[in-house]
């Protein structure tokens, strides 16, 4: 139990762990639990971006969907106007040309019409005309009477 | 060691008695083990074979036990250290990594408890003297006579395995965290600032004499308290063990005294061990944070 230079050696020793302890003991491992420290801060934060984007995002989308449903219900709108449109305009077209052709119709009819008239006309002055030569026994002058025939055929 | 020509007083003292290794002088008379006296023709470096001849070999003379015990034990507390420092990873720790940022967690908090100031070296400081001198205590645990019996078998005449029980251990780091607080006093306040709070309180300057007894007690004090606390707990630790270990010592054969003796010494040792491991933790604890509470006052700006 006496004091000797083991005194001045647990000094020195003492020394040299507290020294070797603060370089290559404390330093990296303080260093590592703040990095991890920092790291677990950075996740926290990002996790609650994460979650704000997150809730950016859906509200986004959801605009975005209420958006083209608009738009679809917009386009089948236009659509079915135009569709009705169209149908009228056609409706309207085939009118119109059935219209026409009846005209059509008529006016060659009415024509016929005439053209037969006409015919029978003729026929009928030259029947008459036959006629009335035999009854009279004797060839009738067609340029004697003309203008007989002519009144005649007026007649008819 | 416990052959039968020893005596109790002689079982303690040689229990109390530091390997030492140092110098003898010349014409120094030694007692072989066959009891010839022996005069030593020149000064001889050598291993002290008793308490005598250590106190023979003056102030320059090594405790062998005490410091290679320290040297191996701070060692081994570094060498694990290191070896997860080296390897540390920011991301899940493991094993030995967990227990090392615990130790680093635990140190590093009660240091922010007690110390204000900014000094990257208190932490540190804080964790090699808890766990140097939690390591040391600890020793204290291995039951008393089966390190001496182990050296005496090789031929070593004397092995005390805890160093915190010689006063040079306790009384070498006090010395150092004294240095560390006369610089840092000196760093902080300046080399006015600390005489002058030597000097010029409580009193005024017209109490100075007084003043400068009152503070450089108060000043003095922090080491040996330090060492001294460390050392009587341990000292007086090791000495209880050794009385314990008497009572089996008294064994000559069955008899109800015998039988008695033995069995209490076996209870009382357990008793006594389990009630160790809170002083040996506690005393290495005590020792931390007064030495970080020292270095805190050295760095206060007195009031």
């Amino acid at each position: 139990m006496n004091i000797n230079a083991t005194l001045l050696a647990q000094t020195i020793m003492f020394a040299l762990f507290v020294w070797f302890c603060m370089k290559f003991v404390w330093t990296p491992i303080v260093a590592a639990l703040e990095a991890r420290k920092k790291q677990i801060a950075d996740g926290l934060a990002d996790a609650e971006r994460a979650k704000h984007d997150l809730e950016l995002a859906s509200k986004r989308s959801a605009e975005i969907l209420r958006e083209a449903k608009e738009k679809a219900g917009d386009i089948i709108a236009n659509s079915e106007k135009r569709g009705s449109e169209i149908v009228e305009e056609a409706k309207n077209q085939a009118k119109v040309e059935g219209d026409r052709i009846i005209a059509g119709a008529k006016a060659e009819i009415d024509q016929e019409v005439f053209r037969a008239k006409e015919q029978l006309r003729t026929q009928v002055s030259a029947i008459a005309l036959a006629g009335a030569g035999r009854i009279l026994g004797r060839e009738i002058d067609a340029k004697a009477h003309n203008d007989l025939l002519d009144k005649l055929v007026a007649e008819i | 060691m416990s052959s039968e020509a020893h005596t109790s007083a002689e079982y303690i003292h040689h229990h109390l008695q530091n390997l030492t290794y140092g110098q003898l002088p010349a014409g120094f008379e030694r007692h072989g083990a066959d009891g010839a006296v022996e005069a030593l023709q020149q000064a001889t470096w050598t291993v002290a074979h008793t308490s005598e001849e250590a106190k023979a070999m003056g102030f320059w003379a090594l405790n062998l036990d005490t410091f290679f015990v320290s040297l191996l034990l701070g060692a081994i507390f570094m060498l694990v250290f290191r070896s997860v420092a080296k390897s540390v990873v920011t991301g899940t720790p493991s094993g030995l990594q967990n227990f090392c940022e615990w130790a680093i967690e635990f140190i590093d908090s009660s240091v922010r408890g007690s110390f204000s100031g900014k000094n990257n070296m208190v932490g540190p400081l804080a964790l090699t003297i808890f766990f140097w001198v939690f390591t040391m205590n600890l020793m204290d645990l291995i039951p008393i006579d089966y390190i001496p019996l182990l050296m005496t078998s090789l031929g070593v005449p004397f092995f005390k395995v805890v160093p915190s029980t010689d006063p040079n251990a306790t009384f070498g780091m006090a010395i150092g965290v004294f240095l560390l607080v006369l610089y840092y006093s000196v760093k902080m306040k300046g080399l006015g600032g600390f005489v002058g709070e030597l000097t010029l309180q409580p009193f005024g300057k017209w109490g100075m004499p007084v003043n400068l007894l009152l503070e450089g007690v108060n000043l003095i004090a922090k080491p040996i308290s330090l060492a001294l606390r460390l050392f009587g707990n341990m000292y007086a630790g090791e000495m209880i063990f050794i009385l314990i270990a008497l009572m089996g010592g008294a064994w000559a054969g069955f008899s109800v005294s015998g039988v008695t003796l033995y069995g209490s010494q076996i209870l009382l040792s357990l008793g006594w061990a389990i009630f160790h491991i809170l002083i040996v933790t506690l005393q290495a604890f005590i020792f931390m944070t007064l030495t970080v509470v020292y270095l805190d006052m050295a760095h206060q700006e007195h009031h």
